[in-house]
């Protein structure tokens, strides 16, 4: 069902996407697993280095494309999704990976990426949420819980957060996929991605050990994982715990309720098959409380549209179809008379 | 031609074939009444008779003010003559009033003696009270200075078009060219053209085009026959002499996009317009979408500042790109202009200035942004400033901008103004085969042996353009202090000190010509100093005033950063420095730091260009108590010179009537 971009057949290895730039990040932070598992997804693409294009913003997650051995952007606050459809217009070939976080992309920058996301524009977008800003010192982010004490909220927050998921989704976004910084399902998602022609885009739960230390641990600490984490497959049933539960549609209230599996007889439990073309679905998926429920991961949603970059090359192809660029013939069109050469006045 | 004196001819005498020198006609309106597009045609019609012309269109900022208010009136003024014409004109000789708030508003910027044309069939009580007006001043003796001819044009307008069947509303649509066809007559001008443009124009409707061609011709007719009971007459107005060729009329907002159409063209380079409305620059953004065929991608962004930042993010790619708004717009691009230098990118950026500040005066021109083009970021952010002084100018200064950003990898801000932006004037078509390719050049191969420096310098001090997608030039560059050479991240003293010093050498070096003189002499008592579209009435001002013996010449910049290297040595060669502007002495202060030169302001932020007298009494005060010097009286300044309705709110679209302009289909 995916239009498959075309596969690339450059022959890499992990290291020929590694920089000679000295890594900058806190030790232990969410952002080197993500860099390796970006490194590792790439040579499995056969993505060439030269066609390959990095954007980002500003704050921790927007030091990324300096430590790829590609082309690489690195902006200014909030706006890479305007800079990176500039350059997919300029070149619609070139290979663009976006890199945002939760201040970023969803604070300065969320009018970019709603609009980066319905005009639909062939990119990968990746968002790292450590619900926190981790360059300017620790301050609550878009995405931060209530009640989370910084020091420009030494109280405890108190504005409800922005869940980026239903972000997206809301948005217009064709494919809406999630995973966290030490994942190991982290280049399956990435590829996922990078397979949907159009805006995909990847919330990446992260790790910022010193401002916001293992807030994610609740459902990605490997303990206990099974129980706290729906992978999502497609044409696969929503089980998890060890097929032991599942997450089944209540039919008559319209809302998504666990049930609990017995024998593998997740059918006759009512439990839901993934597809990841039903946006329904998907948007309760994004909405689906933790706690009560697992965190839902994988491809939440996957359903493409033609591209923005196709529609402007269409209408540029179809507004100049026999027309030809003749600027002398343009600077001389509209309101004109000639000045007679003898007579030195209209002629 | 800058030799070439200009007499002030006064009112126009009323004899019955006037063969005045220049004519300035003022059409005004409700802006529902079509009177840009009036404005346009008799435009044409007076480029087509071989007058020399310039116009000023004034319209509010309300797209649908309502009917018959004061401050919903829309005017078109135009001054054409059998000589060269360089401003719209100080005062109307003619104006049309279209009901009473049009008359309200404008007459007192008529000439004394000047004709006045009112549409009694608009003089209801209502219309009256709308415009506040107690008494009906058609009636009350109030106008006697002047000379009117008031009767009822929509009734007239109504019984041309009866054959065609038409709803009174769409009937009194046609007004505007019945009123059209009396001008047409008053300056004895065919009306073939018109006829075929009302054909073109309402292709699908020809009921719509006859009865717009009856009403034409039914005005004409009108004048024919009440030629000899009253005021009005016809003008005889001889053609000027002109250089050979094919000319058109041009605005400065057409004259942007085909300036930057041919420096695309003239560097190889695909052009990448990145805008979001705002007037009075929307209409490059319109201009350009139709040019597709030429290698333009327009988008129209989800602000200003992604507007700027797609097209940095198309040159980065290997794209022309350029962006255009107007001050407030310009004010949130602020930061990525920063980043376009930190990153040494092209990139050319179109202030069509307004008045400010913040949302200002939407629809009226002002040159305030002057600081903001020159010093307006964060940082030590240096960046070429040109400013084009005419419509016609524009089309050169695009290019011009085209090729610093392209030569020097900088952005560069082009500088014009509503008034520009919205004025026609006559234009010689010029060949693009005349002006030199300057393609740009593209790094393909490492440029230190084995090592790639992206931020290695050529002689003009700029970096290597490395598009994405060319192999084995990989590399990252960013906002971040970049390292000298590498473009690595750098935040070392010494590294900074270098790199900012680099980044203004190159500016302070881009090649700009010598500043030459308008007119007069290199030396002398009274230098006049402009920049920009006050370039017409200081002209005019100037050839008045050496008329008169006086030792003043004139200086008009085009390029305001750098500064042409010998315009300091040229200013102190004369005893005094006037530095007239629309705003509160911007340049001034500039010329002053650049060069310690005792320049003095004439400012002016009413909203409406310089009048010629204005700025003749300027010099004149310089010209006081010299023996045998006349002395310079004060001339008191006509503020209400041109329409100047009062504006409320501002909603950043095409005002109504430009729309029609380009959209009336009905």
């Amino acid at each position: 069902m995916n239009e498959m971009t075309s596969p690339g057949s450059m022959i890499t290895t992990l290291k020929d996407w590694e920089t000679d730039q000295e890594v900058r990040w806190c030790p232990g932070c969410g952002d080197y697993a993500i860099l390796k598992a970006v490194q590792r997804t790439l040579p499995q693409l056969g993505a060439d280095p030269a066609n390959t294009v990095f954007v980002s913003g500003i704050g921790c997650s927007s030091r990324f494309p300096y430590y790829i051995e590609s082309y690489g952007f690195h902006t200014i606050h909030g706006r890479a999704p305007a800079f990176a459809t500039g350059i997919k217009l300029a070149n619609p070939d070139l290979d663009i990976w976006l890199v945002t976080g939760d201040g970023d992309g969803l604070s300065i920058g969320g009018n970019h990426l709603m609009h980066v996301l319905r005009r639909n524009v062939n990119m990968q977008i990746m968002l790292f949420n450590n619900e926190i800003y981790g360059l300017t010192k620790g301050q609550a982010s878009p995405t931060s819980r209530e009640g989370t004490r910084s020091p420009s909220t030494p109280i405890g927050s108190f504005d409800h957060p922005a869940k980026p998921a239903a972000f997206a989704l809301g948005s217009g976004a064709r494919f809406v996929a999630r995973g966290f910084d030490v994942s190991k399902k982290l280049p399956e998602v990435l590829m996922a991605a990078h397979a949907h022609r159009g805006a995909a885009f990847i919330e990446i739960f992260q790790n910022c050990v010193v401002y916001n230390k293992d807030v994610f641990d609740d459902f990605a600490q490997p303990k206990g994982a099974e129980d706290r984490q729906l992978w999502l497959e497609n044409g696969a049933p929503m089980l998890f715990a060890g097929g032991t539960r599942g997450i089944a549609l209540d039919r008559e209230a319209l809302r998504l309720t666990v049930v609990d599996v017995a024998d593998g007889g997740w059918e006759s439990a009512g439990v839901i098959v993934h597809d990841v073309t039903n946006r329904s679905i998907a948007h309760m998926l994004v909405e689906m409380p933790f706690g009560p429920f697992p965190m839902a991961l994988g491809v939440l949603y996957d359903d493409p549209i033609p591209t923005f970059e196709e529609a402007v090359i269409a209408e540029r192809e179809k507004a100049s179809a026999g027309k030809e660029p003749n600027l002398a013939k343009l600077l001389g069109t509209g309101q004109t008379w000639t000045v007679d050469q003898s007579a030195g006045h209209p002629a | 031609m800058a030799t070439q004196t200009v007499e002030d001819t006064g009112p126009v005498a009323h004899t019955a074939e006037a063969r005045p020198e220049a004519v300035v006609v003022r059409f005004a309106g409700d802006s529902g009444d079509g009177m840009q597009l009036t404005g346009g045609q008799f435009t044409l019609s007076t480029a087509l008779a071989g007058n020399d012309l310039a116009t000023f269109p004034d319209f509010p900022a309300e797209i649908r003010a309502p009917q018959g208010t004061l401050f919903g009136v829309s005017a078109f003024q135009i001054n054409f003559g059998s000589h060269r014409i360089d401003t719209a004109g100080d005062a109307p000789d003619v104006l049309v009033a279209m009901n009473p708030a049009a008359l309200k508003t404008n007459l007192a910027a008529v000439k004394p003696g000047g004709l006045v044309i009112a549409d009694t069939g608009e003089f209801t009580r209502r219309n009256l009270e709308k415009a506040k007006y107690s008494v009906n001043p058609l009636e009350d003796g109030s106008l006697a200075k002047w000379d009117v001819l008031a009767f009822d044009i929509s009734a007239q307008t109504i019984e041309a078009v009866k054959p065609f069947g038409l709803g009174n509303k769409d009937a009194l649509r046609c007004k505007n060219m019945w009123t059209l066809g009396l001008a047409m007559w008053m300056f004895d001008r065919p009306r073939g053209p018109i006829h075929d443009w009302l054909r073109a124009k309402f292709k699908g409707k020809p009921e719509l085009a006859e009865a717009n061609i009856a009403a034409l011709d039914a005005g004409h007719a009108y004048g024919e026959t009440a030629e000899l009971s009253g005021p009005l007459h016809q003008y005889h107005l001889d053609p000027v002499p002109t250089a050979p060729g094919l000319y058109r009329t041009i605005t400065g907002a057409e004259a942007v996009s085909l300036g930057l159409v041919a420096g695309a063209q003239l560097t190889g380079l695909p052009l990448f317009f990145g805008g979001y409305p705002i007037t009075p620059a929307s209409a490059i953004l319109h201009h350009l979408a139709r040019l597709k065929e030429f290698g333009v991608t327009t988008f129209q962004a989800e602000d200003e500042i992604a507007a700027i930042c797609a097209a940095i993010g198309a040159s980065y790619a290997g794209s022309l790109g350029v962006t255009s708004s107007s001050g407030p717009g310009i004010a949130l691009k602020g930061e990525a202009m920063g980043l376009a230098i930190m990153t040494e990118l092209p990139l050319v950026i179109v202030n069509s200035q307004r008045g400010g500040p913040s949302t200002g005066l939407p629809t009226k021109t002002e040159q305030s942004d002057l600081y903001q083009a020159v010093y307006g970021r964060n940082g030590d952010a240096p960046l070429p400033v040109i400013a084009a002084r005419s419509p016609a100018d524009v089309f050169e200064c695009a290019i011009e901008a085209v090729r610093i950003a392209v030569q020097y990898m900088t952005p560069v801000m082009l500088l014009t103004d509503g008034y520009i932006a919205n004025a026609a004037e006559p234009w010689l078509v010029p060949n693009p085969a005349d002006f030199a390719p300057m393609p740009a050049q593209f790094l393909t191969e490492k440029n230190a042996g084995d090592e790639l420096l992206p931020y290695a310098r050529d002689a003009k001090g700029a970096r290597p353009w490395i598009k994405p997608g060319t192999p084995g030039l990989m590399h990252r560059i960013g906002g971040i202090e970049k390292a000298a050479g590498t473009g690595h991240i750098d935040y070392s003293p010494a590294n900074h000190q270098e790199m900012t010093d680099a980044r203004r050498t190159k500016v302070l070096g881009v090649d700009v010509p010598e500043q030459a003189v308008e007119v007069g002499n290199t030396t002398g008592k009274l230098a006049v100093v402009g920049w920009g579209s006050t370039y017409g009435p200081i002209h005019q001002a100037v050839l008045r005033a050496r008329a008169k013996g006086r030792d003043v010449s004139h200086i008009h910049v085009r390029h305001i950063w750098p500064l042409p290297a010998n315009l300091g040595e040229l200013l102190r060669g004369f005893d005094k420095v006037l530095v007239p502007e629309m705003n509160t002495g911007q340049f001034k202060t500039v010329l002053r730091d650049q060069f310690l030169v005792d320049a003095q302001p004439l400012t002016k932020v009413s909203g409406q260009p310089f009048q010629i007298a204005e700025l003749e009494a300027a010099i004149e005060t310089y010209f006081d108590a010299i023996p045998g010097d006349a002395g310079g009286e004060e001339i008191a300044a006509n503020l209400q010179q041109l329409p100047n309705p009062e504006a409320g709110h501002d909603d950043g679209t095409t005002p109504r009537d430009l729309r029609l302009m380009h959209d009336r289909d009905n």
